[in-house]
């Protein structure tokens, strides 16, 4: 062992020159995808948020509280609740049928779902006003009304408790509503009991998502709603308009109010996604 | 699990007549409506020069966007699995963010950067670069709402994959690029693929951050979807169908890509 | 070409994975890395390959300093665990993978890799992808793949861990046949003793990341330094404060010297040996193995009280 000890006093470590390889490769792959983020992304937010600060605080809350900005947002928010619980509902019911009933055409049924995700929204709106606007060949006519709102944005958040749902019930396994069975439970209360709380992430980050999507849509709404102030007049429409008649400041604004809605929703899909996997944290 | 005939198909019922009211029916509407007075006036609509240049315009744009967007998607979800850094969590909320985002926010944000008034404006305009209310700024705007797909698609994929088959490589020989090249990127196509597919479908269909950005200047720098609303406003309600029937004719290719990809990406 | 391990430290965190192990791997032998989980053999085993840093001390190959050398450029050849087989290309493609990337003509590859088949017995599998094979015929192809680009150094990460039992027995033995033939220095990592001890020339005993003895199997048993070596190598009974070998255990009919008093609670007759499961007096078991001989002269049976001594012992300076 004499070999050892000599060729150790000798050389002086190195072992840190590897490691310092991998941390540059780290860095370059890293410096890449930071200057395309910061470039594409956080600095357009950025101007939004300096415009939004320029004429100070009290012009920033003066548009932000402008009666048009408060309709349209409450508006919006209204439309995007009730379609957040319809999408909970509906898409909750359909990704069950998808997954546990067997007919013709399901797989059909299956790739329509993305359909959404596939079609123009502008598309989107102008299909929705062949069938429910004044040309309807069903008589239904709901154009330039709220429930238009409504209409276009559950087309456009469709597929998204859907898809959220599908793959959790798809993992659920059988044997555990089996077990509650034979231990006697109904079919309802296994339901509740046993499918519904694992199923709840699913549901609500798919809500969430589709909330998001609501509050911010655009094209779809551009035209089965009449964008009529006070009324049909969503916020994405306001700040367009306010675009439109130059004034940057209102629509940065209350660009910003949507900018916080959305951040808070993605923050909020993190902690579903983070509470629902600390079971298999624990 | 048995459930009573009766609640199977009353679930099934609420299940397809939610699809078909939202959904099929008026699409169906629309194709019925296009071709209802024959084949011409559709075709006349298609053909005119303002809509031809908007179809190449919105071909062009997504020709540019997906590419950045594979490239980008692929580096930056090898740097999050395969790399340690702080901030990994934020920067993945970053990438999630185009997502949430209206897309008449992403609009305004890029107006307010490269505008007149705007941070780069007068840069741009002293240099003669025009990037609002032109091709660049469509570019942009594109790129930063189809960011994600591609990105968010390879993440889980590589997760699952784990370094192994890496790690073999390089015992064997191989440099970063042959690893990456051969052994990689292989393991992970299907997933790249459905990441294009979504994000090119997202590239097709972009409207509002696209009809900010552009000032919808006809024969210029509208796009296929600005051409509907253009249509639609000026009463060519046949032309804004007939271009939605050829953009809801992608969609549906798009959806098959969708369903012939999806089980391979889910299994590999 | 030899390996040398010198001083090797190694931390995640907190958590000291490799504590000062030096190490000394002669050319051509194959050595044995023995320990339970979390010894640090996997990751000793990785900082040869260059898959891992150390935090101290060197890797010297055939006397060169190969520290700080990536993977690529150690020309070492590694075996793991789960097969990292590459999914999307066939058996064929796979072995050949190491000559490819060194852009050997495309005809010795060839005739390389039908060679190399032939080795492995995998001849009429060259076309099949990895997902069609047994658990058994995967890391075969490992094997192969890792030789394919003649390493100097084969390294293999619990190579049977994945298998079981029966392919495990087959494949450990074909392994020392291969390694006959091949003779290129070997190195693998096992927490199976009966592995180590059935096919290696010396073995490395790791604990908690220190390197506890290294030597022959035979020098392992007969000799061990340490109360951990020792009842890892082999079984060892606590006999009043010494550690015995089951067959170093005599049995006696009568009080005898400072024998202790044991009821015997089970006999197994294990063809040539039998082997005696006693409780003493405090109910803690006791293994012993007779030869048949022996236990036949004895005339012991189940229930019976007896006394037992050992005829040789150790006992280690560290307490119990």
């Amino acid at each position: 062992m004499a070999s050892l000890a000599s060729i150790a006093v000798a050389r002086p470590r190195r072992a840190g020159a590897r490691a310092s390889r991998d941390r540059a490769a780290t860095a370059l792959s890293l410096g890449f995808v930071t200057t395309v983020l910061l470039v594409l992304v956080a600095l357009p937010i950025a101007a939004l948020l300096w415009e939004a600060r320029s004429e100070g605080a009290q012009t920033f809350w003066d548009s932000v509280s402008s009666p048009q900005a408060v309709a349209a947002l409450k508006v919006t928010l209204g439309a995007s609740f009730a379609v957040a619980v319809l999408n909970a509902v509906l898409g909750t019911v359909t990704a069950w049928v998808l997954v546990r009933d067997g007919f013709r055409g399901k797989s059909l049924v299956n790739a329509i779902i993305d359909l959404p995700f596939a079609l123009p929204t502008i598309v989107a709106g102008l299909t929705l006003l062949a069938l429910y606007g004044p040309a309807s060949p069903i008589g239904v006519n709901v154009a330039y009304t709220q429930t238009a709102i409504v209409l276009a944005m559950m087309f456009v958040t469709l597929p998204f408790v859907v898809r959220t749902v599908q793959p959790v019930l798809q993992e659920l396994d059988p044997e555990l509503e089996q077990a509650a069975h034979a231990l006697g439970a109904s079919r309802a209360t296994t339901f509740w009991r046993i499918v519904f709380p694992n199923i709840l992430p699913g549901i609500l980050s798919g809500v969430a998502l589709a909330f998001a999507k609501a509050v911010g849509e655009f094209g779809a709404l551009v035209i089965i709603t009449g964008n009529i102030p006070y009324d049909t007049e969503v916020s994405s429409v306001y700040i367009f308009g306010r675009i439109e008649s130059g004034d940057a400041a209102a629509a940065a604004a209350v660009a910003v109010v949507l900018l916080a809605i959305s951040f808070v929703t993605l923050l909020s899909i993190g902690a579903i996604r983070h509470i629902a996997t600390r079971h298999e944290r624990a | 699990m048995r459930r009573s005939g009766l609640q199977r198909v009353g679930l099934r019922f609420v299940a397809l007549a939610y699809l078909a009211l939202i959904l099929v029916g008026p699409l169906a509407i629309v194709f019925w409506r296009t071709f209802e007075d024959g084949f011409e006036p559709a075709w006349n609509a298609l053909t005119t020069p303002d809509t031809i240049h908007a179809f190449k315009l919105t071909l062009i744009i997504t020709a540019i966007a997906v590419p950045v967007n594979t490239v980008f998607g692929i580096v930056c979800a090898l740097a999050i699995v395969r790399r340690s850094f702080r901030g990994k969590g934020f920067l993945n909320a970053f990438i999630d963010l185009p997502l949430a985002l209206s897309p008449v926010v992403v609009g305004l944000s890029l107006f307010l950067l490269y505008g007149q008034e705007g941070w780069f404006g007068s840069w741009l305009s002293d240099h003669g670069i025009d990037v609002l209310f032109a091709l660049p700024a469509m570019v942009i705007a594109t790129i930063f709402v189809s960011l994600p797909f591609v990105a968010r698609e390879v993440v889980p994929t590589l997760r699952e994959i784990g370094d192994e088959q890496e790690q073999a490589a390089r015992t064997l020989g191989a440099g970063s690029w042959q690893t990456f090249w051969r052994i990689t990127l292989p393991s992970i196509h299907w997933a790249v693929i459905y990441g294009v597919i979504l994000t090119t479908a997202r590239c097709l269909g972009e409207y509002g951050a696209v009809a900010v950005v552009s000032g919808r200047i006809q024969g210029q720098t509208e796009t296929a979807t600005l051409r509907v609303q253009e249509s639609y406003e000026s009463l060519d309600l046949a032309g804004a169908y007939a271009i939605s029937i050829v953009l809801a004719s992608m969609a549906i290719f798009v959806l098959v890509a969708f369903t012939v990809v999806r089980p391979r990406e889910e299994t590999a | 070409m030899s390996i040398l391990v010198c001083n090797v430290s190694k931390r995640f965190g907190d958590f000291v994975v490799l504590d000062d192990v030096s190490l000394d791997v002669e050319s051509g032998s194959l050595t044995a890395l023995l320990g339970p989980s979390g010894s640090g053999k996997s990751t000793l085993l990785r900082i040869i390959a260059g898959l891992e840093t150390a935090d101290a001390g060197e890797i010297l190959l055939s006397g060169k300093d190969a520290t700080a050398l990536a993977p690529q450029k150690r020309n070492v050849g590694f075996v793991f665990q789960h097969y990292a087989a590459f999914k999307h290309m066939t058996v064929r493609q796979n072995i050949a993978f190491g000559l490819r990337v060194r852009k050997r003509p495309k005809a010795e590859i060839r005739e390389h890799v039908d060679e190399l088949l032939h080795l492995v017995q995998l001849q009429s599998l060259g076309d099949r992808y990895p997902s069609q094979l047994s658990g058994g015929q995967r890391q075969r192809m490992g094997l192969a793949r890792a030789l394919a680009p003649e390493p100097q150094v084969l390294l293999l990460d619990e190579p049977f861990g994945a298998l079981d039992a029966r392919v495990r027995a087959e494949l450990r033995e074909w392994l020392r046949q291969l390694h006959d033939v091949v003779s290129v220095t070997t190195v693998f990592v096992t927490h199976d003793q009966e592995e180590a001890m059935e096919i290696s020339d010396q073995i490395a005993v790791l604990n908690h990341g220190r390197l506890e003895q290294v030597g022959a199997p035979r020098e392992l048993y007969d000799e061990p330094v340490s109360e951990f070596v020792m009842t890892f190598v082999g079984d060892a009974n606590h006999l009043g404060g010494v550690l015995v070998r089951p067959h170093d255990i005599e049995l006696w009919n009568e009080p005898s010297g400072d024998a202790l008093e044991a009821m015997i609670v089970r006999v197994t007759v294990l063809g040539r040996d039998v082997k005696v499961e006693l409780h003493d007096g405090a109910g803690a078991e006791i293994v012993a193995l007779l030869t048949r001989d022996q236990f036949d002269e004895g005339g012991f049976w189940r229930g019976q009280t007896v006394w037992v001594s050992p005829q040789r012992e150790r006992i280690f300076a560290e307490a119990g």
